[in-house]
């Protein structure tokens, strides 16, 4: 206890130091927890992308690739589902809803997703959550698109803007459907899913919108103007790809088996949750990477804080001296300094993980908007209990580091610092 | 030596047994290293509650010699009583409890924790001492006692209230040191040229509440110094090199 309190007076003495010294603790303590606050944040809203969808239908592939395409927007399909197998899995008895995606346009590099209002309500994400309109509403109109919120904010658009489709996925794209030019009817509010980065038209209006072309161009010296195209039957050939609903989950695998089974046109059906967890296994080596960096800068503030104390030790002899006079063992210098490193590290950790909370509680609404991550304020889990711990008793390790040095000096000193 | 044994009357102190407080008999100490030192005392004594002047010129082994006498460290060969203790039987963190139990230690400066409080520096040996503890205890509070001998070595009670050790002038801190060696009357007092850094006017003033003290404890004093001119404040005066044989230069 005496121990404790004069390392706490010692200490305070040296105020500003020490006082550097549990900042740059708790930064790196606020670093570690915060990153793994991150890191189970950004994998719960990863696996929060797409929720409520039993099955996602596609052309053959791999069901990372179905994945990335059909709820990513990253890639492309292989090739397309027929209409008639759309409407073959829309008729069996176990489906309850599905809803078809066409993809393969974009509009400044967001890619086009043609759809139907289905789409709006069946889509789930983040627990269920269904999306909902920021402006405006749902497509009604053939030629109405409705956009993601970072569409919205990134172009500038508001409700009634003029839009134009461009042919391919391409950044800069040269082919545009500028003969049929689209009116954004609805802004969708922020999700932090692909949706964001969507815009969303009818299936009618892609088929619409390539009426008039044929292998990836506009047939020369043949054009149908948007008038002309409302009165043909816009009935879709084909799709890229489809999400199932299920009327019981049980029957999620027979369904799943019976179209891979599918005899008229190869086909695909994954669970969206299964796909998103092989490819968070494939990108999850990058939180390790995250984790693995925010462990050496705890270390790094632990070695700051042991060339603090040994930078002070020498002026710390006499103090050493007087206390070996009045009958302080070498040991008590010992524990007298292992007890400051255990001191500074643990007001680190306690400053730091309050600062982590602080900080999460102010920045979350930002996070979540901005990001679309929902970052938890839960108390730590018990490894995180289980680091805080570890580092406040590697503080004390590395506290013996000066003080073995302490110990030494003490013993060839005793009394009479012979400088 | 004789009324300093009947002095010893009024108060019974628990070692009894020698009529010295330390005694050096043929003591041989090298400090270890590439370029040792070897002190070697052949018989040195201390009566009790004598005042004892060691001079000396700096590098003529008088830390040693105090080293030795605190048991900071052990003689290689002989024996150092202390109060009827042979110091080189005890262990290290006997001796360390030891030195606290009938050592006051002055140094030369710099004897203060700068962040304790006055009343901390002084307390600071009863926080290690259960005896001296003791008894203080029975006569009172501890911070009345640490008040009393503030005072008594000459500190305005302006002084005493102001809260930091650092803030005192070196005169001001060496009163601070005294009070902390005589707190809780051990029997011994050392001090390391303890006026070396005060004028003449000030040493003997210092010197002469210091000995009034110390001598209301009953303590012997045993003071280490270069300057010949405080003899007359002292029991007796021996020099270092009279009493002691010091070589230096690489091991044999």
């Amino acid at each position: 206890m005496m121990i404790a309190r004069l390392a706490f007076q010692s200490l305070r003495n040296r105020w500003v130091t020490a006082l550097l010294t549990v900042l740059a603790i708790a930064v790196s303590v606020m670093l570690l927890l915060g990153v793994e606050k991150v890191r189970t944040g950004a994998k719960q809203s990863f696996a929060d992308t797409i929720s409520g969808t039993d099955l996602i239908v596609g052309a053959r592939s791999g069901s990372l690739n179905l994945l990335l395409y059909s709820v990513f927007r990253i890639g492309n399909a292989t090739n397309n589902v027929t209409w008639k197998s759309y409407q073959d899995i829309a008729k069996m008895p176990e489906v309850s809803w599905i809803v078809p995606l066409s993809l393969g346009d974009s509009h400044h590099g967001f890619r086009v997703l043609g759809t139907n209002t289905d789409y709006f309500t069946h889509y789930k994400f983040r627990h269920g959550q269904s999306m909902t309109f920021a402006a405006g509403g749902p497509f009604k109109d053939l030629f109405d698109a409705v956009i993601g919120s970072d569409v919205a904010e990134a172009l500038h658009y508001k409700v009634g803007d003029k839009i134009i489709i461009a042919h391919g996925v391409g950044n800069i794209s040269f082919i545009e459907h500028a003969d049929k030019p689209f009116r954004v009817a609805g802004i969708l509010a922020k999700t932090g899913t692909p949706i964001d980065r969507t815009v969303h038209v009818s299936l009618e209006a892609i088929e619409a919108i390539h009426i008039d072309w044929q292998n990836g161009a506009p047939i020369p010296g043949q054009s149908i103007s948007p008038d002309q195209v409302r009165k043909m039957d816009l009935k879709p050939r084909a799709i890229t790809a489809a999400m199932v609903g299920l009327k019981s989950k049980l029957a999620t695998f027979r369904i799943q088996r019976a179209i891979n089974n599918y005899e008229e046109e190869p086909l695909s059906a994954i669970m969206p949750g299964v796909a998103l967890q092989e490819l968070w296994g494939l990108i999850g080596t990058a939180e390790s990477a995250l984790s693995a960096v925010s462990a050496m800068v705890v270390v790094t503030a632990l070695l700051g804080m042991v060339t603090m104390i040994l930078t002070t030790l020498n002026e710390r002899r006499r103090e050493m001296a007087i206390l070996r006079s009045v009958g302080a063992t070498p040991a008590t210098v010992l524990g007298l300094l292992a007890a400051e490193g255990g001191l500074l590290t643990l007001a680190g950790v306690i400053v730091g993980t309050v600062g982590l909370y602080v900080g999460l509680y102010l920045a979350r609404p930002y996070i979540d908007h901005t990001y679309g991550l929902s970052l938890a304020i839960d108390p730590p889990r018990p490894d995180e209990w289980l680091k805080l711990g570890m580092i406040v008793l590697a503080g004390f390790v590395a506290g013996l580091l000066p003080a073995i040095r302490a110990y030494r000096l003490s013993l060839a000193d005793g009394m009479m610092v012979r400088t | 030596m004789v009324d300093l044994l009947t002095a010893e009357v009024g108060q019974p102190r628990e070692s009894v047994g020698s009529p010295d407080a330390v005694l050096f008999s043929n003591v041989q100490y090298t400090w270890p290293g590439s370029s040792p030192f070897t002190l070697s005392i052949e018989n040195f004594s201390l009566g009790r509650g004598e005042k004892l002047l060691l001079l000396g010129p700096s590098g003529s082994g008088k830390s040693t010699f105090l080293s030795l006498l605190a048991g900071i460290v052990v003689p290689d060969k002989g024996e150092i009583d202390v109060l009827g203790t042979n110091m080189a039987r005890l262990s290290g963190a006997a001796r360390d409890r030891f030195r606290v139990e009938h050592f006051g230690i002055i140094f030369q400066m710099f004897n203060l924790l700068p962040y304790g409080s006055l009343f901390d520096n002084v307390l600071l040996p009863l926080r290690f001492s259960p005896t001296r503890r003791a008894r203080v205890l029975a006569e009172g509070t501890s911070d009345d006692e640490a008040k009393r001998l503030l005072k008594a070595l000459g500190l305005d009670e302006s002084v005493i209230a102001a809260a930091k050790a650092a803030s005192l002038s070196v005169g001001q801190q060496q009163r601070v040191a005294a009070a902390r060696a005589l707190i809780g009357a051990p029997q011994i007092i050392v001090a390391d040229e303890p006026t070396s850094a005060l004028d003449r006017n000030t040493e003997g003033a210092f010197l002469k509440l210091l000995f009034a003290q110390s001598a209301e404890a009953e303590a012997s004093i045993i003071m280490v110094s270069h300057d010949e001119g405080l003899a007359q404040y002292f029991d007796r005066v021996v020099r270092l090199d009279d009493i002691a044989i010091s070589t230096r230069g690489p091991r044999q």
